[in-house]
């Protein structure tokens, strides 16, 4: 991996409950993600993955246990608050739904920047660099509407980036690309976080989405389950590039347990 | 890998020496597995004597590697018969697997402690790939796809099988 990992949590989950009417999503998850770390979370339909991503993310309080955004309590705060912190210090990227059709791409994404009282000169410049980064600077002036898919989460992508946020929430950002696409998509998402120190936390089903990641846990009937961390991958690591793939069509048969694992198995 | 058929197709597109066929074979399809000379020079062997390569004038000097080969219209044949079929999909890795969950449910091992260590074992193998994709050459980027998807389809088995552990256990006791 390239970015190696601080030691202190950005954001945390500790033992986090949550239920919608009689139905339990979340049953004790715990979760910490270093600042500068990607994470995946994986899980199948139902697990609780996205209830986790919504508590983390402030969006959904717990009804019980704590969340933690950088040494101080976020479920403790009051909406007001709250609905601050998501403008200010966090992005988010969904499956889609998160851009106002009607508007420019350059619209869409300048819009949380003057929301939090950047001056209108300076938030579309800063639009014209994301949109650039992201390989849309010839798009700005186009309703997102009429974007495809791609540039569509492209747009959502440049837009959670654009405010520097500490952490980026995304719910499987590439749910509905096809696969080279939501590869560019995830590429981009990871080396834009990464070249800016964002943290990025990602809910996926998609085991090649998670594959983007210094990290994945899973979530299985409301908790975490699983840890893999990214030392998991020293072994194995992908300077031997030939050799790796080479290698893998025996190798998953035989692995040796890695130190998460084992632990998961107890 | 068909060696010999690889081998073949890369004479379809000039005449080559062994060393020449080798160099080409580790770089394309080697993949961190090289050719033995032994194995190339026993290969082309075996082709001129079925007939599907000829090999051209000894050139002056020692060695082995004097021969320039060919491929005649048999080999050429065989090539595009070779291409045009589609391989059998291959379930040998699921069939490991299987034997390992159907085992461990008989023997009263914990299975889905196995299908985790397993899961985590994949998980890292295409975490390693995608790094690689992301900074590799466009020849590894496929070769890298190829395997991505092979082991998610493994891992979509290994979830299926996680959620049916318990139904699996019953039908495999009540025998």
């Amino acid at each position: 991996m390239n970015t190696p990992v601080a030691v202190r949590p950005v954001i945390e989950a500790r033992d986090v409950h949550k239920s919608f009417g009689q139905t339990p999503a979340l049953r004790g998850a715990s979760v910490a993600v270093s600042a500068g770390e990607i994470l995946a979370i994986m899980g199948p339909s139902g697990s609780g993955k996205s209830t986790l991503l919504h508590c983390l993310a402030g969006i959904f309080g717990p009804d019980q246990g704590e969340v933690w955004f950088e040494s101080r309590r976020l479920d403790t705060l009051d909406e007001a608050a709250r609905t601050k912190l998501r403008r200010t210090a966090f992005g988010f990227v969904f499956q889609f739904g998160q851009l106002v059709p009607e508007l420019t791409a350059a619209d869409n994404v300048a819009m949380p920047l003057l929301l939090n009282r950047v001056r209108r000169r300076t938030a579309y410049q800063t639009a014209g660099t994301w949109l650039g980064k992201l390989g849309l600077g010839d798009k700005g002036g186009r309703r997102t509407g009429e974007l495809s898919g791609g540039e569509a989460q492209r747009v959502a992508i440049a837009r959670a980036l654009a405010l520097g946020p500490r952490v980026v929430f995304a719910d499987e950002p590439t749910g509905s690309l096809d696969t080279l696409t939501g590869e560019k998509v995830m590429d981009l998402l990871v080396s834009l976080a990464r070249e800016q120190g964002s943290t990025v936390v990602i809910v996926t089903h998609d085991a090649r989405v998670a594959a983007y990641a210094d990290r994945v846990v899973m979530v299985r009937d409301g908790l975490v389950s699983f840890d893999l961390g990214p030392e998991a991958s020293a072994a194995s690591a992908a300077s031997a590039a030939p050799a790796a793939l080479a290698a893998q069509a025996q190798a998953p048969a035989q692995a040796q347990a890695p130190r998460h694992a084992a632990k998961a198995a107890n | 890998m068909s060696v010999p058929l690889t081998l073949l197709g890369l004479l379809e597109r000039q005449p080559s020496h062994g060393y020449d066929l080798k160099r080409d074979y580790d770089e394309f399809f080697g993949r961190g597995k090289q050719l033995p000379f032994g194995q190339v020079y026993a290969t082309l062997g075996r082709l001129a004597r079925d007939g599907r390569v000829e090999p051209g004038e000894a050139e002056p000097g020692d060695g082995p590697d004097r021969k320039r080969y060919a491929i005649t219209d048999l080999g050429r044949a065989e090539v595009d018969s070779w291409l045009a079929d589609p391989v059998e999909p291959e379930p040998h890795l699921q069939t490991v697997l299987f034997a390992k969950v159907m085992l461990a449910l008989m023997l009263g091992k914990p299975a889905a402690a196995y299908l985790d260590r397993q899961r985590a074992a994949h998980l890292v193998r295409m975490r390693d790939l995608t790094e690689l994709k992301r900074t590799g050459p466009l020849v590894d980027v496929m070769l890298a796809d190829h395997a991505l998807f092979h082991l998610e389809a493994d891992l979509r088995w290994i979830d299926l099988t996680s959620a049916r552990l318990t139904e699996l256990a019953e039908a495999v006791h009540t025998r």
